[in-house]
């Protein structure tokens, strides 16, 4: 079965991958490919460069060698920006903030993909009404007023990654990437993502899912790979391995053996 | 839904019912400059200086960023326009020399701050002195008179009388409009607000914030250019220490009107309403009979009023 799923090409790959910021090797020969409907769990210490993995396939960061490649294609990574990633379908849920606190939930939903005429003019009842249908769908109102005029500074956390995870989904994506989208969340808000990842992996999407908690990677995730300082040192099926295991793993690394 | 817009347009509502208190005020204290037309058209050839000034620096400000220095700017820019003009005749070469001097000074601002990494605060006030002294050396410390410009067509564009009201008046509602929709329309004006509220998330959104900071210092630039020429010619006369005056007083208009230091949201019609008021205090306090030596008292109490009144109604401040 796993065959049949290793048989189209990965929807993303990333090939002897490597990364210095100012000296320090942040990354190292990385070779990761995601397929159609798989969840991989990538987990590894602060500071392992799990992030900056992610950057790298986001556009965020170039990396300093290796190749990305997308549908089997070779990307070219000096027009490889944020905006690319997203219109060839990789969205992205970063660690840190990515919404404009004091600006209105319209506009963050669609900040570096506005809706605009040929003159640039956004397209702004349009964007008003796609956020409604987003807040309506992802993030539950309950009876709460908001609207897309609301300022994303009047929002609880749970209800921030609900407008992030929800613009993930209203924009089609084939490849979501979250990196720790449970730290921070009351357990109803964990499940509602976990829920959500389950979701995108049965509609054929796939999904990199980082987190500290072994539980939730385990839950989700089909495959397990491990960084540890730059460097990807073990990837496991999730059937060859159990969470006590995998659990036992981590702590080894963490602990500085291999 | 009426009080919902109430509450989203409150800062303008209040900024517009200062000026209304103070108008009320000088007008009772001296009707008869206050009741009649001059005064508000003498205001109409005025204001638009630090308006326009005003707009474009409300939008480095709601970007996040600073510019100390498009008073030197400006010298440098009418000067240039002066010269050129006294020795060509072309009044159309000198406009393009000084929008080019401009704009290449506030693309340089934006060099230092983006690419350099220089707090804008630091580069702009390096930049300050830079283009003052230029200016001053490059004119010898001498003014420069272009009297015999008046009279011309182009004099008569620029700030000539189109039925009675001063062209620059014309020329600021032009570029406010423009500029308002490009703040609050326009996908370049969600990317300045982007920029100055959250400049690492508005990179992860994809947007270019070195481009968009670029942009903006350079459109400081051109304005402060475009208002130097304006000067001069309302003026006749280029003058070593040209622009001077307007540095605080564009700060001034831009924090009465509600814009935020620190970025991320701001408002171009409180900007226009601030410069207003700024403009009318001092001739509200002379023909009410006090001495000029009151503007800047009253100058200050205003500001510090009115940024009081934001930093405790609208939390204003830094959380
Ligand atoms: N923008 C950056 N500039 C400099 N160093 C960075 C930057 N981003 C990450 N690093 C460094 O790269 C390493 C990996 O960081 P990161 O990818 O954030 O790790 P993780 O997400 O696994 O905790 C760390 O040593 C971190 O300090
Ligand atoms: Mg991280």
């Amino acid at each position: 079965m796993r065959s049949s799923v290793q048989d189209r090409p990965p929807i993303l790959e990333l090939r002897g991958v490597g990364k210095s910021f100012r000296g320090t090797v942040a990354l190292r020969e990385i070779h990761l490919a995601v397929h159609p409907g798989e969840v991989v769990g990538l987990v590894g210490d602060n500071g392992a460069g799990k992030s900056t993995l992610i950057k790298i396939l986001s556009g965020v960061h170039r990396p300093d060698s290796g190749s990305l490649l997308i549908d089997g294609v070779a990307v070219d990574l000096s027009r490889y920006g944020v905006a690319q990633a997203r219109s060839m379908g990789i969205e992205t849920l970063f660690q840190e903030s990515t919404l404009g606190e004091q600006q209105p939930l319209w506009r963050n939903i669609f900040v570096g993909r506005a809706l605009v005429n040929r003159w640039g003019m956004l397209r702004v009842a349009e964007e008003k009404r796609v956020t409604m249908e987003i807040l309506r769908r992802y993030v539950g109102l309950q009876g709460r007023a908001i609207t897309a005029d609301t300022p994303v500074q009047t929002l609880s956390g749970g209800e921030r990654q609900g407008v992030a995870i929800g613009r993930a989904m209203y924009f089609d994506a084939r490849l979501v990437v979250l990196d720790e989208p449970t730290t921070a969340l009351s357990l109803g808000e964990v499940d509602r993502v976990l829920t959500f990842i389950e979701q995108l992996s049965a509609q054929g999407r796939a999904c990199i899912l980082i987190s500290h908690n072994v539980g939730h990677i385990y839950r989700v995730a089909s495959r397990f790979i491990i960084l540890d300082r730059g460097e990807m040192v073990a990837s496991c099926d999730r059937q060859d391995i159990s969470l006590a295991d995998l659990h036992g793993r981590l702590l080894q690394i963490h602990a500085g053996g291999r | 839904m009426g009080a919902g817009i109430l509450r989203t347009y409150r800062l303008q509502v209040g900024i517009t019912a200062v000026l209304a208190v103070l108008l009320a005020l000088f007008a009772v204290l001296s009707p008869q400059t206050f009741l009649g037309g001059r005064i508000y058209l003498s205001f109409l050839s005025t204001i638009p200086f630090i308006a326009i000034l005003a707009l474009g620096l409300t939008f480095l400000v709601i970007a996040g960023e600073l510019d100390m220095s498009f008073p030197s700017l400006m010298a440098m820019a009418g000067l240039l326009f002066a010269e050129i003009y006294l020795r060509t005749a072309s009044p159309w070469l000198g406009l393009f020399a000084a929008l080019a001097v401009g704009g290449l000074g506030g693309f340089i601002n934006g060099v230092l701050v983006v690419k350099v990494g220089v707090p804008s605060i630091i580069a702009t006030i390096g930049t300050q002195f830079f283009w003052r002294g230029l200016s001053a050396l490059l004119a010898s410390g001498l003014a420069r008179n272009i009297a015999a410009i008046r009279g011309t067509d182009f004099h008569q564009l620029m700030v000539g009388r189109v039925l009675g009201i001063p062209a620059q008046a014309l020329w600021f509602l032009v570029l406010a409009v423009f500029l308002a929709l490009l703040l609050n329309r326009h996908v370049f004006g969600e990317r300045v607000l982007f920029t100055g509220d959250n400049l690492r998330a508005a990179r992860l959104n994809g947007v270019d914030t070195d481009r968009v900071r670029l942009m903006l210092f350079t459109m400081m630039g051109l304005l402060s250019a475009f208002v130097a020429v304006l000067v001069c010619l309302e003026m006749g006369n280029w003058w070593p220490t040209q622009g001077e005056g307007y540095l605080l007083l564009v700060f001034a208009a831009i924090f009465i009107g509600g814009t935020s230091v620190f970025g991320g949201r701001g408002t171009l019609y409180g900007t226009c309403v601030g410069a207003i008021i700024i403009g009318i205090i001092e001739a509200g306090i002379i023909s009410a009979g006090f001495s000029g030596f009151w503007t800047r008292l009253v100058h200050g109490l205003i500001i510090v009023v009115s940024v009081s009144v934001y930093a405790t109604i609208f939390r204003t401040g830094r959380s």
